[in-house]
């Protein structure tokens, strides 16, 4: 084995990231790193280009133990990543890039020329006809994608980890570099690929490892795999009953007077044009894999980004949902993905916090009393039972679930028609995780209307009364009632071709 | 042409414009004695702006350099007259202070992670604190070897005076643009004005990096106090209080990005060279008051400033098809 890594455990606070992981990658193979956000797989990365230090497990490079303390130090011993964010210099030319650090010397100063002929003869085979004295800026991401794995290659030339390498590229593109990687392959090196794009998966990789929460779930040839099976590993069955409760009592279609409808909804390299009606009390599910459209979906409605086709309507007339501040006035509210980064303010108190949304609203100049606020907040702490040392506590300090509740505390207080929770319970304990859920039942219950998107298909089996199933920035299906099942759904996000009546029937 | 260059040629074309419109009004403009004190008046200006230019492709900014062009006349002058120390001696001692300074600048921007808007903020304080401590007085500069740093200049056909000052500063920006461009040294600073994440994990050593900038900032401003007290014959602790803005205006209006990673030391010749210019223009009309100086280099700067967002734009929208 090229590269061997036993039992490694990484834990952050309040989080274990990863949690006794094994991965080995063959000489001469492409193996695919798979899981949603939150798997562990960039944890995984980051532990093998020194970028973090792990707490426990041996990683083996050739044979030898390796603990790379440094991205550089990676480097010297053999392993080179090219990230989706191309990690070289576009205020540089091609040339300085490929020999930065290595450029050729004539006394003591660099030498132009031979770093142009040095430079053409580390992209030669990468069957690239570029001028090597222009400016990075001036080739498109995915030229410089090639001359990124070009140098990490020339620089490293044992293991080439490509995390979302085509995440950017259009399929003409994608191609071009999946033939350099093959070529690659072909040369004997161990080439991990991360991406969120199965077909790419399986075109282009020999085995996969797929993680999940941390863990291991399968090592397994590409070839052995379909695509339901993969799909399977990655959303998992994690959860237990006794977490999620039992699966809801589906309500027929139509039940829910008409709250909002979207028509024709849409953004161009965001999410095709959708239709799409939310009941009053309604919990919505957004179904589908990283990347394919749900997040994107939310943020059109929420306003984050324009819509440039279609319209929101309500039963008094259009919506004007151009920006968050509109949309909220329009009585909708937003609870991002990224908690830590887009929802709380961490140096904040859980009452300022709280309260931010409401004081948007009010304008500056109309502060929020403390008094106001911190009635607010002990009456949301109680209700929603976050645990604080006190309401002076920066939320920045709360365990993950807690915060989650505060930024859920922060649109309950604005008492919004329509809620969307982008991944709500994502890395928060399995006590917090049934308290969200029950809280969204009680909330629906008193004729809120709910946005739920999450990568647990269990979890949307379980809250949800209507699926929307998102597949390659696509609306692809829709399930109510009893068609709310993990086969269906898992089956709907997996159909290759657009034609879901065959899922459904 | 590459797009990069363009400020840079739009820099060179400024400098031409305004010499013709000056040589139109006044043909002696043309004289290379007119040419010989725009090279000696602004020969501290254009070596502390060489320092400054690499600080700016660094993606840094040094406000210290003024304070430290004070520092090192009022060093000079209070040790040549407390002293029996020959001034080479002196020039010596006073560069690794000045070097010593920028590098433990440096060092704290790196170390505590501050931007170095604050760290050398807090350097101008200190180094003028210190040129007040040696005195509060113009202290005068009678030595031997200043007469005859003084006196060393090429008479150039049309009495045009080539001074010493003059070929330093013409030197240092030969020495500049090597440093800047032709080194690894060079091309660290590029890569951290262009990302430092990204620097980082090209394998620049980003610690080493820093202190090296702002130590070679500290260096340019001492050879600059230097060049300063031989123009002067003095040191006055009150002395260029604000040339770290004229300095980093002429980088600007070199064509140099002030978020760093693109421009070139060439180009900062030339901005000081332009603001040089318009001084003199304002000093053979006699009759402009010299404030239109300020005013005239405010509007270059916010042209070149709109130059680069422009050009910023142009670029960017062209990757993105």
């Amino acid at each position: 084995m090229l590269l061997t890594i036993r039992s490694l455990t990484k834990t952050f606070p309040g989080t274990k990231a990863l949690d006794g992981v094994d991965f080995e990658l063959a000489a001469g193979e492409v193996h695919a790193l798979l899981g949603e956000n939150g798997a562990g797989k960039s944890t995984l990365i980051k532990c093998l280009t020194g970028a973090f230090v792990r707490d426990a497990g041996v990683i083996m490079l050739e044979g030898e133990k390796i603990s790379p303390s440094s991205t550089s130090e990676a480097q010297e011993l053999g392993i080179g990543t090219v990230y989706q964010e191309v990690n070289l210099l576009t205020n540089l030319t091609v040339a300085q890039n490929l020999t930065f650090g290595n450029e050729p010397l004539r006394f003591g100063m660099v030498d132009r020329r031979a770093q142009l002929r040095q430079a053409e003869k580390m992209l030669e085979g990468y069957k690239l006809d570029i001028d090597v004295s222009r400016d990075l800026s001036t080739y498109s991401v995915a030229i410089r994608q090639i001359i990124a794995i070009a140098r990490a290659v020339a620089l490293s030339g044992k293991v080439l980890i490509l995390d979302e390498p085509t995440a950017s590229l259009d399929a003409r593109e994608v191609e071009t570099l999946f033939a350099v990687v093959r070529d690659l392959r072909d040369k004997g090196l161990g080439i991990v690929f991360v991406s969120h794009f199965l077909d790419q998966v399986f075109d282009l990789t020999d085995r996969v490892t797929v993680l999940r929460n941390g863990q291991n779930v399968i090592t397994e040839r590409t070839a052995d795999l379909d695509r339901v099976q993969l799909i399977e590993h990655m959303l998992g069955h994690a959860l237990k009953d006794d977490v999620v409760g039992h699966a809801k009592t589906h309500k027929a279609g139509g039940e829910w007077p008409e709250l909002l409808k979207f028509d024709g909804f849409g953004r161009r390299g965001h999410i095709d044009p959708f239709d799409l009606s939310v009941g009053e009390g309604e919990v919505l599910g957004l179904a589908g894999l990283l990347g394919s459209g749900r997040t994107e979906s939310a943020e059109l409605m929420f306003g984050l980004a324009a819509a440039q086709n279609g319209a929101a309507r309500d039963a008094n007339g259009v919506l004007d949902l151009s920006s968050p501040r509109k949309a909220i006035a329009a009585g909708f509210g937003f609870a991002p993905e990224e908690r830590k980064e887009d929802g709380i303010i961490a140096d904040l108190s859980v009452p300022e916090n709280i309260a931010l949304a409401m004081q948007a609203r009010r304008g500056w100049a109309r502060p929020i009393p403390r008094a106001e606020q911190l009635r607010l907040a002990e009456a949301y702490i109680e209700k929603l039972d976050i645990r604080t040392s006190g309401p002076e506590q920066p939320v920045g300090d709360l365990s993950g679930g807690n915060q989650q509740k505060v930024v859920l505390a922060r649109w309950l207080a604005m008492n919004p028609r329509f809620l969307i929770l982008d991944e709500p319970t994502r890395g928060i304990d399995v006590g917090a995780h049934a308290e969200i859920l029950r809280l969204i039942k009680q909330v629906t219950a008193e004729g809120m209307s709910i946005l739920i998107i999450s990568s647990e298909l269990d979890e949307l089996i379980a809250v949800a009364d209507r699926v929307i199933v998102v597949r390659d920035r696509r609306h692809v299906a829709e399930l109510t009632g009893s068609e709310i099942t993990t086969d269906t759904i898992v089956r709907a996000i997996a159909a290759p071709d657009r034609d879901m009546t065959e899922v459904l029937a | 042409m590459n797009p990069r260059l363009y400020p840079l040629a739009a820099t060179i074309a400024i400098f031409l414009l305004a010499w013709v419109i000056c040589v139109t009004q006044f043909p002696y403009m043309l004289s290379t004695r007119v040419a010989g004190n725009l090279l000696t008046d602004n020969a501290y200006l254009g070596i502390v702006a060489v320092g400054m230019t690499v600080v700016i492709l660094s993606g840094g900014i040094d406000l210290s350099v003024g304070s430290v062009i004070a520092f090192s006349g009022v060093f000079i002058a209070v040790m040549l007259r407390d002293t029996g120390l020959h001034p080479i001696s002196v020039f010596a001692v006073l560069l690794v202070i000045t070097t010593g300074f920028g590098a433990a600048m440096g060092w704290l921007i790196h170390s505590l992670a501050m931007p170095p808007f604050i760290v050398t903020l807090a350097g101008m304080f200190l180094a003028r604190g210190v040129a007040y401590m040696l005195t509060i007085d113009s202290v005068p500069i009678d030595h031997a070897f200043y007469d005859l740093l003084d006196d060393a200049y090429y008479l150039m056909p049309g009495k045009g005076r080539l001074t010493l000052i003059g070929v330093l500063m013409l030197i240092t920006v030969f020495f500049g643009i090597i440093v800047a461009h032709r080194t690894r040294f060079g091309a660290s600073v590029f890569a951290l004005g262009g990302g430092e994440a990204t620097a980082r994990l090209m394998g620049v050593k980003v610690g080493r990096t820093t202190i090296l900038i702002y130590a070679f900032s500290g260096l340019m401003a001492g050879l600059s106090g230097i060049v300063f007290s031989v123009y002067t014959s003095s040191g006055y602790p009150l002395a260029t209080v604000g040339t770290e803005l004229t300095a980093i205006a002429a980088v600007v209006i070199g064509g140099t990005l002030l978020t760093g990673g693109a421009g070139f030391v060439f180009g900062t010749l030339i901005g000081v060279l332009t603001m040089g210019l318009i001084q003199t223009y304002i000093v053979f009309d006699g009759s402009l008051s010299s404030w239109w100086t300020k005013i005239i280099i405010g509007l270059l700067l916010l042209a070149f400033i709109l130059l680069q967002k422009g050009l910023l734009r142009v670029t960017t929208a062209r990757v993105a098809v």
